[in-house]
């Protein structure tokens, strides 16, 4: 297993790192950039505990290869606190609506539904479900979570971001 | 939507006149740190020269093992140690669930020395500088096996010839309650119903998979793990050979745990590793091994037989119930208990015979899952009701209003009821909450709705004479420390703690730390699991607030010349006069005199009183005679009733669940955020049992192997969980609260069938109700009554 250095831009900085070919995202995220934010749940793209965005899209770190996010933007739930360690206002409506639990699917959560509001703009509720399927929760129940990702779209306005893809 | 009713309050000795804090939903302490992705769980603790474990499984369900060639993983490079049976200093654990009063005294080795009993039981464990070593070491480790014959069946392994899964034989417990002449009362009965009734092994699936790192520190052994109770620190000190003083637990908040962290997991494993090689290790172990090896929910076998009068008035109630313990006792010897004290619900039975049983098998072994055996009779004294009403002719709520249970009735075990039973009110709010009925959405489905009622138990069996301690500490500045060695399963555990201090001290939330879940340096609350630890730690930390509150009123009641009985902690500060009242318009004008926080503790600085206290709070004492059956059980219950609307197609046998309601009489809500998350939660388990999840044992091979082929539901799945919350304000937790952990996933599985048998008229007996089983009940139903098509 020949490790080579591989620069991961993640959350805006760039991280220069030693890697096998076979490393996960995912495992290089946690145990070398030690970013607890980004989980083991299961290894096979199931849980979702594992999400970040890819140039903005949410993938499973599980499923990709560290090597395969050179030259990408990787941004863990991390990224989305403001200078002072202000909560993002999606996080806000998590914590106000009691949507997490154990707290262990948050991160994942909170990334794909900001993702799906950023295109969408105001979901509705069978959207924001049928988004959510790749992030599983066993705390829950899904209620309290799609009250909060509901509440973040009344607040947040149209859709935007790369590509505008307003409704 | 949540309905919450208006609580009828009876507040006895409790502070104050309507509460400030308590009944609050503010999301303070653990939860900020989970939206932002910054707690760190047992996986997310790194330390120099940190090694990587793995422990090695047997790949048979039942063989001798002959030897185990570990020189290969030994020899490659990076390996620490490979260790097995011999390097195990006690290599047995013996549980004694039921604290040694009736079942069959069993050793599990911790790594399994000559036979294995189980497909992936540990065989061997290995450290290595990194995961991927570990992974490659544990596949040279070649363990020879010679096959032995093993059982699989519950039926099977209680035959006389059977396979002894332990020498002892293959029956774990028996436990049997009796009360009353079932026989007479069975042949007197107008009506009698008979049922089997089958469940299966279902997984946890938490989340966070079970995980610890381990390290030794000032010649202390100590491990920070995912597990539900520290406790186990004296477990591992034997396993060891070492005085219980030298092995910490700490306890990380947990990604999920509903019993499957009750257990020891990683702790016995990590804390070998950390024994030979003297350096940390991790250990997390895999999804997939998770799936293989880690305990599951019992399969039961349940057989009722319920007599009644013309009018629906129960008389009699026999039940045998068969639970498959799989390898190893774990925790069987309680679950099945649990089983049989329930088994006749939230109903009278003037006469009962329950007889449950706990059998070996060479299966993965079966322990505590949220629920824990009073969940799966549901199942069984539910389906019983409905069978019973549709008999006589009544409706389903006639047939429960006539049989249930009330405050200071006998139930089966001898005791009487000590608290009040809404189980009625719970019932008609659940049925009123799903609204109009609705239209089925084509031509081969059909709409129906089901109710399932339960008593579950809060708190451990009476006989354990449980016990929580906590200790809190006022600052110098008037904030608080609170300590107490609970662990937090993500339900509020500790959150909740911080409420009761805060309503009884005065001091705000944002003011109180609390710290958990470390066997060394906070005093002992139990772990977290029998719904017990609101309850037991709630009235820890309700009485030493209370008595730390007396002890330094007095010296505020000195200082401000008021009546100590009259002061009033609120805000950060005391002052004298009566409390406010809420509901009224003008609260009491403030004082003129009033001291911080800050200021008491200074004068009782002064004055040597200390503004510290440990409380240790106990259980009511008890005992039970499994003889007789005849004793304390558990201290109390909760009471409720779900409601469901589902469409079965009857071309596919799908079923749909179009509305779902959940009623609980949680007693008080100390934070109604957090209850309704977890009824909410526990509901949404509930349905994963009764429709999709499935861990398949076939001939002691586990076939469910990967996350994405067993199915917990996911966020398309169900329907959003409405909620009625009743507030009786009699349970014996603090300020009147029951627990409610554990209650909301019981009433599922016998809700959706009933839901399912007024959809299309045929009755699921077993778990989970996938399409196959509801359509071959179809089949069935056309092949009976040929004549009539529906």
């Amino acid at each position: 297993m020949t490790k080579r250095t591989v620069v991961l831009t993640v959350n805006g900085r760039d991280h220069e790192v030693w890697v096998t070919p076979s490393d996960s995202l995912l495992d290089i995220l946690h145990d070398e950039l030690g970013l607890a934010d980004v989980r083991y749940g299961c290894g096979e793209g199931v849980c979702g505990t594992c999400t970040v965005l890819l140039d903005g899209d949410p993938v499973n770190g599980c499923l990709l290869l560290a090597v395969q996010a050179e030259g990408h933007q990787v941004t863990t739930l991390r990224g989305l606190a403001g200078a002072d360690d202000s909560l993002h206002p999606l996080q806000e409506s998590f914590l106000r609506r009691g949507a997490s639990q154990c707290g262990f699917c948050t991160p994942g959560m909170v990334l794909t539904a900001l993702d799906l509001v950023r295109r969408r703009g105001r979901p509705t509720r069978d959207e924001i479900r049928y988004t959510l399927v790749g992030n599983l929760c066993r705390c829950t129940g899904y209620t309290k979570i799609l009250d909060a990702v509901e509440e973040y779209a009344a607040q947040a306005g149209p859709a935007e971001g790369p590509g505008g893809r307003a409704q | 939507m949540t309905i919450i009713e208006q609580p009828r309050r009876t507040h006895g000795e409790q502070p104050g006149a309507g509460y400030r804090v308590v009944g609050q939903s503010p999301a303070h302490h653990d939860f900020v740190d989970k939206v932002k992705g910054s707690l760190l769980y047992a996986a997310d603790w790194r330390l120099p020269g940190m090694l990587y474990g793995r422990v090695v499984r047997s790949q048979l369900p039942s063989a001798r093992i002959v030897s185990i060639d570990a020189a290969a993983a030994r020899a490659l490079p990076g390996v620490a140690a490979v260790l097995t049976a011999a390097d195990v200093p006690h290599n047995r654990v013996v549980e004694l669930a039921s604290g040694g009063l009736a079942e069959l005294e069993v050793v599990m080795p911790v790594l399994a020395a000559d036979r294995v009993r189980y497909l992936g039981e540990p065989v061997a464990v290995i450290a290595a500088a990194t995961q991927q070593i570990a992974d490659e070491a544990a596949e040279l480790v070649s363990v020879e096996y010679e096959d032995l014959p093993g059982v699989f069946d519950v039926h099977e392994a209680l035959a006389d010839d059977a396979p002894r899964v332990h020498s002892a034989g293959n029956t774990l417990v028996t436990w049997e309650i009796h009360t009353g002449d079932v026989t007479a009362a069975l042949a007197a009965a107008d009506v009698v119903v008979e049922g089997e009734y089958r469940s299966q092994h279902v997984e946890h699936a938490y989340l966070e998979p079970e995980a610890g790192v381990g390290w030794m520190e000032n010649g202390v052994l100590t491990l920070r793990v995912s597990t539900q109770v520290i406790e186990h620190a004296a477990t591992i000190a034997e396993i060891l050979g070492l005085p219980a003083s030298k092995v910490r637990v700490i306890a990380a908040y947990m990604g999920g745990g509903f019993g499957g962290k009750e257990d020891m997991t990683v702790e016995p494993y990590l804390a070998l590793l950390v024994w030979h090689t003297r350096q940390p290790v991790r250990m997390i172990w895999d999804r997939q091994e998770s799936l293989l090896a880690s305990t599951k929910r019992h399969p039961f076998i349940m057989r009722y037989r319920t007599g009644a009068r013309s009018d629906g008035t129960i008389i009699a109630q026999q039940v045998d119930i068969l639970g498959d313990a799989g390898a190893y006792p774990y925790l069987s010897p309680r679950v099945l208990f649990a089983g049989a004290a329930l088994a006749c619900g939230p109903y009278h039975a003037p006469s009962a015979s329950v007889v449950a049983r706990a059998v070996f098998t060479n299966n993965v072994p079966a322990s505590a899952f949220r629920g824990f055996g009073a969940m799966q009779v549901v199942f069984g004294y539910e389906s019983q009701m409905d069978m019973l009403a549709e008999r006589l002719g009544l409706s389903r709520t006639q047939v429960r209003e006539r049989n249930f249970l009330a405050k200071g009735d006998q139930i089966p075990t001898g005791e009487q009821l000590s608290t009040c039973v809404e189980v009625e009110q719970s019932m008609h709010r659940a049925l009123e909450m799903l609204g109009e009925p609705s239209k089925p959405s084509g031509p081969a489905k059909r709409v129906g709705r089901g109710i399932g009622c339960n008593r579950h138990p809060y708190g451990r069996t009476i006989w354990f004479r449980d016990r929580a301690s906590a200790w809190l500490s006022l600052q110098a500045d008037g904030t608080l420390l609170i300590r107490t060695g609970i662990t937090d399963l993500g339900a509020g555990q500790a959150a909740s703690l911080c409420q009761i201090a805060a309503e009884v001290l005065g001091v705000p939330l944002d003011d109180i730390s609390i710290y958990i879940g470390d066997s060394a340096l906070n005093p002992p609350a139990g772990g977290t699991f029998a719904t017990r630890q609101l309850y037991m730690s709630g009235n820890a930390v309700l009485n030493a607030a209370m008595e730390l509150r007396e002890r330094i009123g007095a010296v505020a009641a000195e200082l401000l010349a008021a009546p100590a009985e009259e002061l009033v902690f609120a805000d950060g500060g005391v002052s004298p006069g009566q409390p406010p009242d809420p509901a009224g318009p003008a609260a009491a004008e403030p004082a003129a005199a009033s001291l911080t926080l800050a200021e008491l503790v200074a004068a009782c600085d002064q004055r040597s009183v200390h503004a510290s206290h440990l409380s240790v709070w106990r259980a009511e004492a008890g005992t039970f005679d499994p003889r007789t059956g005849q004793g304390d059980s558990f201290p109390d219950y909760t009471y409720g009733t779900h409601a469901a609307e589902v469409e079965v197609d009857v071309e596919t046998g799908e079923v749909t669940v179009l509305r779902y309601a959940a009623c609980h009489d949680v007693g008080r809500a100390i934070n109604p955020m957090r209850v309704e998350g977890q009824i909410q939660g526990g509901a949404m388990q509930g349905l994963g049992y009764a429709l999709t999840e499935d861990i398949m044992v076939e001939d002691g091979y586990v076939q469910s192997t990967l996350f994405a082929n067993y199915l917990i539901p996911n966020a398309l799945d169900f329907p959003d969980v409405q909620v009625g919350i009743i507030e009786s304000g009699e349970g014996k937790g603090p300020l009147g609260a029951r627990g409610i952990g554990e209650p909301p996933i019981g009433n599922v599985a016998a809700t959706i069938a009933s839901a399912i048998h007024d959809a299309i008229g045929v009755r699921p007996t077993q778990l989970p109700m996938t399409p196959e089983r509801v359509l071959a009940l179809l089949d069935e139903q056309a092949r009976a009554e040929p004549q009539e098509s529906r």
